[in-house]
């Protein structure tokens, strides 16, 4: 049976006509699923018992709970969720003293292979529906208490675009979760017609994996380069108008030796001179199999000590769940995965 | 709000389209652009219709630019390409890509359709000092084999996963890399096929001592 869970006013709404229900039981709908608590069609109370038969014969409420939980020492936990087509994605949630995040997966794998990814170690799998991406949240024990979203988890969110702009339309709007869209961050590595779509009909926050400055270094760490170059990425983030509130921001993990040099901060404050910005300076958390090292902490704070020197603000991101592989990077269901038969 | 050249879309008539091998289609329209062999172009079938990205198969100088592809029965571009036929209009972007051929050595990895840029490199003069690589599920999915064949001879690997034949490694290219003794890490390796395919293959040859700095990836996005 298909989900309700997932849907915007609108489909709802056309669900409700086409089961010759009154126009208004979408909104009915969309009030039950995003803003009360309950499990079932059946707890639907203002709908008439006709309604909810009706939709009770083709349609379920929709929201699954995860089927495993992994806690680390630092409290981050990392839960594991089935998907529609019996596959698997992994979600961190990191409560900190102010806020609790939960960094959510957009496709079951990655395309995009990147070298320092676990995620993309195991292929690309599938993409989630808006469903499925907004499960994620909603199904965490620990929802009511979340502060900020980030889809940061597994996958390229803006290589199932439709989809995401789909859950952020639910997460954002009034009859939906109504959450702000300050509060919500999406991540991409820079896929340019997507992002472009994504800045025009989203006012979520962007932040782009940047990695590298030079374009060179860039393609060897991260195959999208060869297509979308990050000049032309930079060139269009420089021609947006991001207003007062929207944010961009640059995620920067420091590799041993490759791009954590002076002349690194340098070209950083030359291509992305003019762009109002933070760089999100990230440790490298090592994966199985990769040539990459992360450098000492010495190395890390004088990175940024340079670029803010320069006037970039930068924050080094803490490393949290690394005991769980629920860091960044870390997210992998390729235990769970079928083989594939393709040669 | 902001103008991006990848946006820009202009009408072609195919001249050509063809099912080369079951499910495997290669469609041609005369060429009105210069790119660089291993270059892609973005293809939709309305002007502001969903749009995929495709090597272009062709040389360089060829009169007509051709791509190959393979149909994905779930998706929404390829099922409904298949069915066009020479005279109809599809929508391509300008081309765009650094995964460009050179003339230095080189060993040319390819799964499946991954062939189509280096098919271009071939027919762009750039086949000198190459060896190829080629995965395929079954027999009849070694496209251009015999100019593959005609100009790399011995260099020309094809390693088939679902059949056996004569002078073809049975197995899928990551089986024949492990099962290589050594490969030379002075040379540059490039990859094309899915991202599984990728990734999988990059680390085999990281393991076997190639610099990271030596592998260039192209993944079907």
């Amino acid at each position: 049976m298909e989900p309700l869970f997932g849907k915007t006013q609108d489909e709802l709404t056309q669900i409700a006509l086409a089961l010759n229900l009154p126009p208004y039981t979408g909104r009915q709908l969309a009030e039950w699923i995003y803003k009360k608590e309950i499990s079932s069609i059946e707890e639907m109370t203002n709908l008439s018992r006709k309604a909810r038969s009706l939709l009770s014969n083709s349609y379920r409420l929709g929201w699954l709970p995860p089927t495993n939980v992994q806690t680390s020492s630092d409290g981050t936990k990392k839960y594991l969720f089935s998907t529609q087509q019996a596959k698997y994605v992994e979600t961190a949630f990191i409560p900190e003293k102010n806020r609790n995040t939960v960094c959510l997966s957009t496709q079951v794998g990655c395309k995009m292979g990147c070298l320092f990814c676990m995620t993309g170690k195991q292929g690309f799998q599938g993409n989630l529906s808006a469903g499925e991406i907004l499960n994620q949240y909603r199904s965490l024990p620990e929802w009511k208490s979340l502060t900020n979203i980030v889809y940061m988890g597994m996958g390229e969110p803006l290589d199932n675009l439709d989809e995401v702009l789909k859950s952020l339309e639910i997460f954002t709007a009034e009859w939906g979760f109504a959450l702000s869209p300050r509060r919500i961050t999406v991540s991409t590595i820079g896929i340019t017609p997507a992002m472009i779509e994504f800045l025009d009909r989203s006012e979520a926050h962007l932040a782009v994996s940047l990695h590298t400055p030079f374009d060179e270094e860039r393609q060897k760490l991260m195959p999208i380069q060869q297509i979308y170059p990050l000049t032309e990425v930079l060139g269009q983030i420089r021609s947006w108008d991001f207003g007062r509130q929207r944010r961009v921001s640059f995620e920067y993990i420091l590799f041993r030796g490759l791009n954590d040099s002076p002349g690194h901060v340098k070209e950083l404050a030359r291509i992305l001179n003019g762009i109002r910005c933070r760089i999100n300076l990230i440790r490298f958390h090592p994966i199985p199999g990769t040539p990459l090292e992360s450098p000492d902490e010495n190395t890390i704070q004088a990175f940024k000590a340079q670029l803010v020197r320069k006037g970039i603000t930068t924050t080094i991101r803490a490393s949290r769940g690394q005991d769980i592989y629920a860091a960044c990077g870390l997210l992998s269901t390729k235990q769970l995965v079928q083989p594939d038969r393709d040669g | 709000m902001v103008t991006a050249h990848s946006h820009v879309v202009t009408p072609v008539t195919l001249s050509f389209s063809e099912e080369i091998s079951s499910g495997h289609y290669l469609v041609g329209f005369p060429r009105q652009f210069e790119f660089r062999a291993g270059q892609v172009i973005g293809v939709s079938l309305q002007e502001d219709g969903p749009r995929r990205l495709y090597s272009i198969c062709s040389g360089e100088k060829d009169p007509e630019v051709w791509i190959l592809y393979n149909v994905i029965e779930e998706g929404y571009l390829t099922p409904r390409m298949s069915n066009l036929e020479r005279g109809e209009t599809i929508w391509i972007t300008e081309p765009r890509g650094s995964f460009t051929g050179s003339r230095e050595p080189a060993v040319w990895i390819a799964a499946g359709t991954g062939i189509a840029p280096f098919y271009s490199m071939l027919r762009s003069g750039l086949s000198g000092e190459k060896t190829l690589i080629h995965g395929s599920r079954y027999l009849e999915q070694f496209f251009f084999y015999d100019e593959f064949a005609a100009s790399l001879g011995p260099d020309y690997i094809r390693c088939c996963s679902a059949e056996d034949d004569d002078h073809v490694y049975h197995g899928r290219v990551t089986q024949y890399l492990s099962d290589l003794g050594s490969v030379d890490p002075a040379l540059i390796y490039y990859l094309c096929g899915s991202a599984q395919m990728v990734v999988d293959t990059r680390d085999l040859l990281i393991e076997k001592g190639i610099s990271f700095d030596h592998i260039i990836s192209e993944i079907y996005f």
